[in-house]
């Protein structure tokens, strides 16, 4: 099947297998390998990506489902040249060792920031309870969010 | 050392960060090859049986099925040799990489379909008709120790192994003692679960004869040897790539079965081949860990001081005897008393082979169930006899006086595997503990109920013997960009390894860290290598590293004096150019020319480093739902020096965390067919970012390690080994006026609940 969306701000389409899952064709299809698959039923999280402003698991979206929908990837998150301030909270406070869990771990938390930018620490580490780590214990990840917010407020500032 | 530096203890932030925030990690699942095909295996759906028939014919059929092998296409199939511990005896017991006649375990190998995409060849598993002629299994180490049913027959017995640790005279001991006490404790089976499951490719080059085989971790170069003569090929042959790792803990990397199958099956079929575990296959196809119980005893005097430790420990090792898998059978026998003063030992470890995943390490094999059961029952005396638990623990610490300290001697093994504590002050760390933690007024709480909820707290101390020999190697080349490579054995998990080496070249060398580029693990770097385990590359491989820096800049001195006309000594090395005494300067650059380059093996003579400390916890149990909220925690450890403090406090709370999942969350449950009930991640609970929010780590470098020329000790094993045994008796100081007596893990809110709603001691549940 032929599928159209916009994945970090560039059209794209592909033919697809109607069982293509979202992940699949990201790292096979499109060699965006940043999003990492670790259980392929939707309970660890390292997968998500963010369709129309919405964190998603693409392991558990077909494909198919994208057709007009604007999807972005970690690679999305910044530029060649600068890493985005949440990844420059992550790297200052050591909240990645393996760094499997976190594109996943970036991209709901960008989700929230982005709505929530005043997110407080219960509430971040219940939007990010579905993300499984199994390498930093959580905390510096609460901390580099926590961090974060500072940014995602004046980008939201009129 | 040269230069004015200081990478070494500084909170240096990750370079290889800088790739895997944007996405661009290479793990094996992200590369590919032309033409490649992917595997999908064919696992034993029953516990124990015998192949009758595997007909691949249906799977053939599939358009873009392209291969099934079976042991049959394979011939003498090689069985997994021991990497560590090859005792005799155990060649009896090893894996082979293909179940042949017979499985032994849900998830054992069968066959292996290749296949267009990874799709089509799980539907070519899926096709297969595999019959198994079923035979009943053994469940559990009971069944195994009877004996009425025999794994391998020929063998006679289902004990894969018994090691004893004796010191002193136990028995003359517990003649002797005020106060003895029995008990028996469980740890549940559970398994290290890295994010990313395991993955390879493998390519077969038919006219140079090499196999490259890109996906390897933890030990490259011991599995390249052994793929190679499984093979028929020499070393040489063979390399193993190192790439990006989502996490080891002991488990990833060692050899299984898929290291052999893939790259057979990429020689077979004469294409590169791909195989990436899914999450359902890893839990079952990976090593577990951790199962444990015993029976074991403690004699005192009425002061508390412990006389004598003495008991038996069953370890449920699964159906074979893998690469390591003796390692936590022989901890559990040696390392038993952790850093007490017992003067009287005797402890045996059974390995019991049962119709289960086979076991290996998982983050302080045998440490963390035993610590469990030593310090359980350190505080069941300390109440009988009326001591408050630091106080008892205190008074049982090995002293700053009394180093180096000897652990039991080990039979097998004697003493070529004797170990002991190297170096430090164990009370110091306990002290530190008690302070930060308010162990004076939070010890007021204890058993109290407040709210509904009771209080406890509880304080545990731990050591952790890292940097295990035998040696690593190291290479540095100064480039002609006047730059220094440095090729290390040690390989990355996940750790920070590429950041930590950087510091210390950069900081022996004299250089900006971003004139060091480090390349490690894969096997076309350096002749030999050993790789990452028992927390030993930082300690071997950073000592290699230091070594081998300082032979580089001898060699830079000796090259520039004879270029600038001036004896080796007088040449003064700053800021990346060699200079002579008020002469002229060459830059490294100019140097390069002259092929510098240095490799150097560190070798530590098998004296591992013992990093030490103490945790204490505070919970709140709810007894109405069994629920227990960790309210805070704290582990206080020495590692003799700090590298870099970022990623050292990350493997402490990291280690807890991890510890806490074997606490309270994570079992690996079977049936009693020998099916296992936790197949995915929505039944195999690990911590998430809401459960354990609490934690405080603090590391200490007062007493360096006399074993290597940093005084590092291994540190990413620590802080995991007291939390059994910390929330255990936090739980049972909790439920003190209920009588619990949590003596098996992990502490689900069932249990807790049980011994909350009971006020009684409870049975060791089945």
């Amino acid at each position: 099947m032929r599928v159209s969306f916009r994945v970090n701000g560039d059209p794209v389409a592909v033919d697809v297998e109607p069982r293509l899952h979202l992940a699949d064709c990201l790292r096979d299809m499109l060699s965006l390998t940043g999003t990492h698959l670790g259980c392929e039923h939707g309970a660890c999280g390292a997968c998500t990506v963010i369709v129309d402003g919405a964190a998603v698991r693409a392991c558990l979206m077909l494909t198919v489902q994208t057709e007009g929908a604007s999807v972005v990837t970690v690679e999305g998150l910044s530029s060649d040249k600068a890493l985005s301030p949440l990844q420059t909270a992550f790297r200052k406070h050591h909240a990645l060792q393996c760094g499997f869990c976190t594109p996943g771990m970036l991209t709901t938390a960008h989700a929230l920031l982005t709505e929530e930018p005043d997110a407080d620490a219960d509430r971040i580490r219940s939007a990010l309870s579905g993300n499984l780590c199994r390498c930093t214990g959580y905390i510096p990840i609460v901390e580099a969010v926590l961090e974060a917010r500072a940014a995602y407020r004046k980008a939201n500032r009129p | 050392m040269i230069g004015t530096n200081r990478y070494i203890g500084s909170p240096i932030e990750r370079i290889e960060d800088l790739r895997f925030l944007r996405g661009r990690g290479q793990f094996v699942g992200d590369l590919k090859r032309e033409s490649m095909l992917h595997a999908a295996i064919l696992r034993s759906p029953v516990a124990h049986g015998l192949v009758a028939a595997v007909d691949a014919s249906a799977a053939l059929a599939i358009a873009g099925v392209r291969a099934v092998i079976t042991a049959k296409d394979i011939g003498a199939v090689p069985r997994i040799p021991l990497r560590l511990l090859p005792l005799p005896g155990t060649e009896r017991f090893l894996q082979p990489v293909i179940a042949a006649e017979r499985v032994r375990y849900v998830g054992e190998p069968v066959a292996v379909v290749l296949g267009d995409s990874p799709a089509l060849a799980e539907d070519g598993v899926g096709a297969i008709a595999l019959d198994i002629e079923e035979l009943p299994p053994i469940a559990d180490r009971q069944a195994s120790g009877r004996r009425e049913i025999l794994l391998f027959e020929e063998a006679g017995t289902n004990a894969a192994m018994v090691f004893t640790g004796v010191k002193g005279d136990a028995d003359a001991a517990f003649r002797d003692a005020d106060y003895v006490r029995r008990d028996q404790f469980v740890v549940q089976r559970y398994t290290a679960l890295p994010m990313e499951p395991r993955g390879i490719l493998a390519e077969w080059d038919a006219a140079q004869g090499r196999m490259t085989v890109l996906g390897a971790a933890k030990v490259p170069f011991f599995n390249r040897d052994t793929l190679a003569a499984m093979l028929g090929l020499s070393p040489a042959q063979v390399d193993l790539i190192e790439n990006d790792v989502g996490g080891g803990f002991g488990a990833r990397g060692e050899f299984y079965p898929e290291d052999f199958l893939i790259p057979f099956a990429a020689r077979h079929v004469g294409r590169p081949v791909r195989w990436l575990e899914d999450r359902r296959e890893h839990l079952t196809a990976m090593n577990h860990a951790r199962q444990a119980d015993c029976e074991v005893e403690i004699a005192c005097r009425s002061d508390g001081t412990i006389l004598g430790l003495r008991g038996e420990v069953f370890v449920d090792l699964g159906a074979y005897v893998r690469t390591n898998g003796l390692i936590a059978p022989r901890t559990l026998a040696q390392c038993f008393t952790g850093p007490y003063r017992v003067p009287n030992v005797r402890m045996t470890s059974t390995a019991l082979l049962t119709n289960k995943t086979p076991s290996g390490t998982y983050r302080a094999p045998g440490r963390y169930e035993g610590s469990f059961f030593c310090e359980r029952l350190i505080e069941l005396a300390a109440r009988d006899l009326g001591i408050d638990s630091a106080e008892m623990r205190r008074r049982n610490l090995i002293g700053a006086g009394e180093m180096p300290y000897r652990l039991p001697r080990l039979e097998p093994g004697g003493p070529a595997v004797d170990t002991e504590c190297d170096s430090g002050d164990y009370c110091e760390t306990l002290d530190r503990c008690l302070v930060e933690f308010g162990w004076e007024e939070k010890r007021a709480l204890q058993g109290r109920e407040i709210g509904g909820r009771y209080h406890g707290v509880a304080v545990a101390c731990f050591i952790e013997g890292g940097g295990a020999g035998p040696k690593e190697t190291a290479r540095l080349d100064l480039e002609a960009d006047g730059t220094v490579s440095v090729y290390v054995g040690s390989t990355a998990v996940g750790q920070g390894l590429e950041t930590v080496m950087a510091q210390i070249a950069a900081d022996t060398l004299g250089m900006p860290l971003g004139q060091v580029r480090v390349l490690h693990g894969s096997t076309p770097f350096l002749d030999e290598g050993y790789g990452a385990f028992a927390s030993r590359s930082t300690v071997l491989g950073g000592s290699a590293v230091f070594e081998a820096a300082n032979a580089l800049l001898a060699k830079i001195r000796t090259a520039a004096g004879a270029r600038l006309g001036c004896p080796a000594e007088q040449v003064e090395l700053a800021d990346g150019c060699a200079r002579a005494l008020d002469g002229p300067s060459l830059a490294f650059a100019e140097l390069a020319a002259d092929g510098l380059r240095v490799t150097t093996a560190f070798g530590n003579d098998n004296r591992l480093t013992y990093t030490y400390g103490s945790a204490a916890a505070h919970v709140a149990v709810d007894p109405g739902t069994g629920d227990v909220e960790l309210l805070d925690c704290l582990v206080v450890e020495d590692v003799g020096r700090i590298v870099n403090p970022l990623t050292l406090h990350g493997q402490a709370i990291g280690g807890m965390v991890q510890g806490l999942g074997g606490a309270f969350l994570e079992h690996l449950v079977y049936d009693a067919s020998g099916q296992l009930l936790a197949g995915n991640l929505a039944d195999y609970l690990i911590p998430t970012m809401t459960d354990f929010p609490c934690l405080r780590a603090i590391a200490l470098e007062n007493h360096r390690s006399p074993s290597n020329p940093l005084g590092v000790k291994g540190a990413g094993e620590g802080a995991i080994i007291p939390i059994g045994g910390l929330m255990a008796n936090a739980v049972a100081n909790a439920l003190v006026s209920f009588g619990a007596t949590p003596n098996q893990l992990p502490l689900s809110p069932a249990r807790v609940w049980h011994m909350g709603s009971a006020k009684q001691s409870t049975r060791i549940l089945e």
